[in-house]
């Protein structure tokens, strides 16, 4: 039976010849990862179902992300309770600290990520890893305690829209701007329950860092999972990487998807998803003068070593406004030393930017540049629902690294075009 | 199971954060959850709530982040059963997984007025609104879930699991 890359995956994890969407089915999970918020939960859960040690200590990944360094007490005793269950349970893979950065770049930036594998994690963003050819999708805590109690997921075969990518980027658009028009086009909720599935010239020619950042947004239109086939650029990216075998799989041609939904990136510009919606999506040229209180650079969206030296690109030997606070945080320590090595660092110090430690920093308003009320951010990250990134009264304008860099020379919404 | 109780009604999209806010959420204990659920949007509601109530939402109510804070906050604050027009897929899991029943109607979403009366029969997927009289009947819930419910949610279904190998 033909079947897409998603259905391949799921059939070949839970021990069937085909699976069709609507099927219920337990999958086996290569894969699980928490952080510092739902970590907690997900252990006192685990500790409910009775059983006393994880299903496979070699594939359980937790990373203390969120509030980190710890913000406040609270922060610390979660993040304690992180640290204690790995040591409780001997896991090989607790990140913490000069160790830790941002747990959808660090997975893949580890080698724990490979095509064809099933992850499951307590996270929304984990879709993320769909980027690499993976069935990855989020999770709450008490499904992740099941996954960490019997390494098996339940989980509903979900059908499949895919986006057909044609055409050739314009300069300073990125995989950030295919994805939020593909948002915008759908909905919050027009890729409900469904498999995002991303093929087309204008994919293939993506490099890997702006492949994350649209298979970590397909959460945003509601979806389930965001995939890409493994191509020669995921193996080339993994190569020195991932020490797993690749299982390289394919949509058949004739798989029934349930949706198709062509995008000619010809004439994309950058894009900028207003507030309060990551789907109220309107080109760059559309945008009228909006002053600018914060600039943020980061996340797992955009937190990649690339998305650091694009922005660094655009603010070479120039200056924040007056008034602009423009915040960086490399995702992972890798990237920053890297970025160091690079002279990125210097360049955002130049231009008056501050330097945050690896970590998710103001995204979800936790700490490290939060906005006070009627303040306005453009960010690189992927949500901007009301009090995302701090007042309920604050508005946060989601966009990629070139137009954040140069909004932050000129305090307003802008593209590098203007400089 | 049927449950009465006053209609809390919110719109489409109504996202994580605005269930609870990221700034709250170093916490994981539910007493403390639901004291800001809801804080950005509806201040009043955690004070005004009372065990039995119902919440009412159009659609993709629960989308965003995947923090089981929200349906846990939901729950803890006294709410027995959501109904929306449709849920936002890891909403629904967690709210299953918790033992919090979620209903989809999307003529019930739209109708149910706010401060209003309802009964609901969870297990007929019957919504009375004891205002107008009108009968709505919900989506039928999976059997897969129903099977969740019955085992009195996921923890349990997995402790039973557990001790029937064993």
């Amino acid at each position: 039976m033909p079947m897409t890359i998603t259905e391949k995956i799921l059939a070949l994890h839970s021990g069937r010849d085909s699976v069709s969407p609507g099927d219920f089915i337990e999958a086996k999970v290569d894969l699980a990862l928490a952080h510092d918020v739902t970590g907690p939960i997900a252990i006192k859960m685990f500790y409910d179902t009775g059983v006393r040690n994880v299903f496979d200590r070699r594939k359980i990944v937790l990373v203390a992300d969120h509030f980190v360094p710890n913000k406040d007490i609270s922060a610390a005793q979660q993040v304690k309770r992180l640290r204690e269950f790995a040591r409780e349970q001997n896991l090989d893979y607790y990140f913490e600290g000069g160790e830790a950065g941002i747990c959808h770049v660090i997975l893949p930036e580890k080698g724990l990520v490979a095509p064809g594998q099933v992850i499951i994690g307590a996270d929304s963003h984990t879709c993320t890893y769909g980027a690499l050819g993976a069935f990855s999708t989020g999770v709450g805590s008490t499904d992740l305690a099941a996954v960490m109690a019997t390494g098996e997921i339940w989980l509903k075969v979900p059908p499949t829209i895919q986006v057909n990518y044609t055409g050739a980027r314009g300069p300073w658009v990125c995989g950030k701007d295919l994805i939020l028009k593909t948002i915008g086009i759908l909905g919050l909720d027009g890729a409900h329950y469904c498999a995002l599935e991303y093929t087309g010239d204008a994919v293939k020619g993506l490099p890997m860092y702006q492949r994350f950042s649209m298979a970590n947004m397909a959460i945003e239109a509601g979806a389930k999972n965001g995939i890409i086939e493994a191509d020669e650029t995921a193996l080339n990216w993994l190569a020195g990487r991932s020490t797993s075998e690749p299982l390289i799989l394919r949509s058949d041609p004739d798989a029934r998807h349930e949706k198709r939904l062509t995008i000619d990136v010809d004439e994309l510009e950058p894009q900028i998803a207003f507030p309060p919606s990551p789907a109220d999506v309107r080109p760059l040229s559309g945008v009228d003068k909006i002053t600018l209180d914060q600039v943020f650079i980061g996340s797992c969206t955009n937190g990649q070593i690339e998305d650091l030296s694009d922005a660094a690109a655009i603010l070479k030997g120039k200056k924040t406004a007056r008034g602009v606070r423009l915040i960086v945080i490399p995702g992972s320590p890798w990237i920053y030393r890297k970025a160091i090595e690079e002279g990125i660092i210097r360049i955002f110090l130049d231009a008056g930017a501050v330097i945050g430690p690896p970590c998710c920093g103001p995204c979800l308003g936790g700490h490290m540049g939060i906005l006070a009320e009627g303040e306005r951010a453009v960010s690189t990250t992927n949500r901007n629902f009301i009090g995302r990134m701090g007042h309920p009264k604050s508005e946060v304008y989601l966009a990629n690294p070139y137009v954040a860099a140069a909004s932050a020379v000129l305090g307003r919404i802008a593209g590098p075009e203007e400089l | 199971m049927s449950i009465e109780g006053k209609v809390w009604k919110f719109g489409d999209n109504v996202d994580t954060d605005l269930i609870i806010p990221a700034r709250y959420i170093n916490v994981s204990e539910p007493s403390e959850l639901a004291r800001t659920c809801f804080i950005d949007i509806m201040p009043e509601f955690s004070s005004n709530v009372s065990p039995g109530d119902v919440l009412v939402a159009g659609r993709n109510f629960g989308c965003g982040s995947s923090r089981e804070h929200a349906p846990l906050a939901i729950r803890e604050s006294g709410i027995r059963v959501i109904i929306a027009n449709s849920f936002a897929r890891i909403f629904y899991r967690n709210a299953f997984n918790i033992g919090l029943p979620l209903l989809e109607s999307a003529e019930a979403a739209d109708q149910l007025q706010a401060g209003g009366r309802v009964l609901v029969d969870l297990a007929a997927g019957r919504i009375e609104s004891l205002d107008t009289g009108k009968v709505f009947s919900a989506r039928p819930i999976p059997d897969f879930m129903q099977k969740l419910i019955t085992d009195g949610g996921l923890v349990a279904h997995i402790r039973k699991r557990t001790t029937m190998r064993s």
